[in-house]
């Protein structure tokens, strides 16, 4: 790349530009629209670009300068387009199984015909998996990287029934090394481990600051509910790390204490708090949201969103790097249904929450299996109603919203004879 | 006062009437594709029949998957309220209900005061369901009304494997074809039912007193196959298809 062509300079220097415009502006939109530009250019720009699981250590990549793309996020806008039934169906037809993950469907096949929303993901140049959260990541990384002819590191996180073991940890660290060296080869020179230092804090950063977003929905009415928290959760997913992160949720922050402050709820007349479970129904979030808020009923909460600052208690502030192994393995997703239990237990005192919307999700099964459990002990320790919805995060063939909608008018029939409206 | 329930179900609409806490009476008619005319019509039916002039009644409470198409109720309400108000009045021990619609299989857990804890509905499809049986009822050539009667004089049900309502279809029809009895078809069909029901009642955990709603609840041998399953006994009101008009018609009461 001696000399680039003139057209590609003018290029490059109108992203740049129109980048540094909307970083100003800080919107998420914008902020997400310069992020995917700068991913499908960084061929012409010389950087490379790793797709990553949506509970990988990205901090490596972030310090090596390496853009991270999540097909998982990738899939939500999917989802959220109302483009996933036909995408599902074109994996299908490819000959993948309509009981596989529907993110999984919905990449896949993206990847053949460059469809969804912003016309397919920029291509590769490694794949970095990490099965913390599911063991479908692991076939659906090794297609694309057949797919796309990459490198593809996988970051083996064992499961943790009950606790950390030594071994385990012993085991993941070490991949951590593997990981840095995978990266080093991959990029053509040496990670500078200073520079990993100050990203690890960056992250922590970020994800505290998430957490005290999150945190400002105990108050009652809640600021903001958790289909904001749905949208407002892509920067901690896909730029964690970077300081724009940093910046986006300490003016977030400021305006949900701004909006507590003044008493400004989310909905106009908030009754009924309730707590979301499981990855939402992306096509559907709009719907969901009117009809919850048609019952005075307030999704305050959710387990999801959380999960991205769930394991700060691990991680050391002073040694980032080393205790990432047991940040990244002890995700909500890969521990044992009692403690998913005692951490939704905690949510509903936490927020104060009347009831429990569990979208018992066809497409996830480590977020959904153990659901009925966790519904019944909430039940015998809080005495609270737990709604079912079967349904799916990106296929709307799995959706049926008479049922659904009887569902939820039921519940919330149950909650308000409860609390006595 | 006169207060009246219409629920308009998949299959069919139904109305009662309810004045100083009697029912004065109920009808049902099916709903065909116009849920809106249904229930009109069950309304205006039911009040010729007993004499009784619009201005006479109340409030009125829909219910039913076409609540929302009534429009000359004052409240819609799920019908799973419904048939847990209906439900307690009929026998205020009822402590669990078990209602098999057209296209919707439901189990309640009621409180002794006939409020709501809890409820489970049909996961995903339909079959288990009055469709289910209706579809049978064709393949067999045999009369709805006529399988209860007939499953209680089979020796051996059929097994029946399929979980879809539409291969189960395929399924009896082959065991038409290698001579099976009906009575052992039509018993087998019944077991497939109670066992998909039970599923979802034992999850929910369902304690006696237990009562069966809505329009299977007509079919002696489903109720027996399910009491089998549940290892419970199962008590079904002559009112049982509609209870949830009256569940609603009582709800309307308290309306103001």
């Amino acid at each position: 790349m001696n000399k680039m062509p003139e057209i590609v300079l003018f290029f490059l220097a109108k992203i740049k530009k129109l980048a540094l415009h909307f970083k100003k502006k800080k919107k998420m939109k914008e902020i997400m629209m310069v992020y995917y530009m700068e991913a499908k250019s960084a061929r012409i720009s010389g950087r490379k670009v790793a797709w990553i699981t949506s509970g990988g250590p990205v901090e490596p990549l972030i310090a090596m300068d390496v853009i991270p793309v999540y097909p998982e996020n990738h899939g939500a806008m999917i989802g959220a387009s109302k483009m996933g039934t036909d995408l599902c169906e074109k994996a299908e037809s490819m000959g993948y199984s309509s009981d596989l993950c529907s993110y999984a469907r919905s990449d896949i096949a993206c990847a053949t015909v460059n469809g969804g929303p912003i016309g397919g993901l920029p291509r590769p140049d490694m794949l970095i998996c990490c099965n913390n959260i599911c063991g479908t990541v692991l076939k659906w990384y090794e297609v694309q990287a057949r797919y796309f002819n990459v490198p593809l590191f996988i970051f083996d996180t064992p499961f943790c029934h009950v606790g950390y073991a030594e071994e385990a940890g012993r085991y993941v660290r070490r991949q951590l090394d593997e990981y840095v060296l995978f990266l080093e080869k991959a990029c053509g020179r040496k990670m500078d481990s200073d520079h990993l230092k100050d990203v690890g804090k960056l992250s922590l950063e970020g994800q505290r600051l998430w957490q005290a977003v999150l945190a400002t929905t105990a108050n009652s009415p809640a600021p903001m509910t958790a289909f904001d928290a749905f949208y407002h959760l892509a920067l901690i997913v896909t730029l964690r790390g970077t300081p724009l992160v940093i910046d986006y949720y300490t003016q977030l922050l400021e305006k949900m204490k701004d909006r507590v402050a003044r008493g400004i709820g989310a909905i106009p007349n908030e009754k009924y708090r309730l707590l979301w479970d499981n990855i939402p129904i992306w096509p559907r979030t709009r719907w969901l949201s009117e009809k919850l808020a048609s019952h005075n009923a307030c999704l305050v909460a959710d387990t999801y969103t959380s999960a991205w600052c769930g394991t700060t208690k691990y991680i050391d502030e002073n040694n980032f790097f080393d205790s990432m192994a047991e940040a990244y393995t002890r995700i909500y997703l890969n521990i044992g249904v009692d403690e998913m239990a005692r951490t939704v237990l905690e949510m509903v005192d936490t927020y104060k929450v009347d009831g429990i919307v569990m979208h018992s999700n066809r497409s996830c099964k480590p977020y959904s299996l153990g659901q009925y459990d966790i519904q019944k002990i909430v039940e015998k320790e809080k005495g609270i109603p737990c709604l079912m919805i079967e349904a799916d995060m990106v296929d709307e063939r799995s959706f049926s919203e008479s049922q659904i909608s009887t569902r939820i008018d039921a519940f919330m029939e149950i909650i308000k004879q409860q609390k006595g409206a | 006062m006169i207060t009246a329930g219409i629920d308009i179900g998949s299959i069919t609409t139904k109305a009662a009437l309810i004045a100083e806490g009697k029912i004065r009476g109920t009808k049902v008619i099916f709903t065909g594709y116009n849920a809106e005319q249904a229930g009109t019509n069950v309304y205006e039916e039911l009040l010729k029949e007993l004499g009784i002039e619009k201005s006479d009644v109340g409030r009125v409470v829909s219910t039913g998957y076409g609540r929302n198409s009534v429009k000359f109720m004052d409240k819609a309400m799920t019908e799973i309220i419904c048939h847990g108000v209906g439900a307690h009045y009929l026998n205020p021990r009822a402590r669990s209900v078990i209602d098999i619609g057209g296209q919707d299989s439901k189990a309640i857990i009621l409180d002794e005061k006939g409020k709501v804890k809890n409820f489970a509905m049909n996961d995903k499809c339909a079959a288990g369901t009055g469709r289910f049986l209706e579809v049978m009822a064709r393949a067999l050539e045999v009369d709805l009304d006529g399988f209860g009667a007939l499953s209680l004089r089979a020796g051996d049900p059929s097994r029946i494997s399929s979980l879809c309502t539409v291969f189960a279809e395929s399924e009896v029809i082959s065991l038409i074809s290698k001579g099976e009895k009906r009575e052992n078809i039509i018993a087998g069909i019944h077991e497939s039912i109670a066992a998909r029901i039970a599923a979802m009642a034992n999850r929910l955990r369902i304690a006696p007193l237990v009562v069966m709603t809505g329009g299977v609840a007509k079919n002696i041998g489903v109720v027996k196959a399910l009491e089998r399953k549940i290892g419970m006994a199962v008590e079904v009101s002559e009112y049982a298809q509609v209870n949830g008009a009256i569940g609603a018609a009582i709800l309307a009461t308290g309306l103001k």
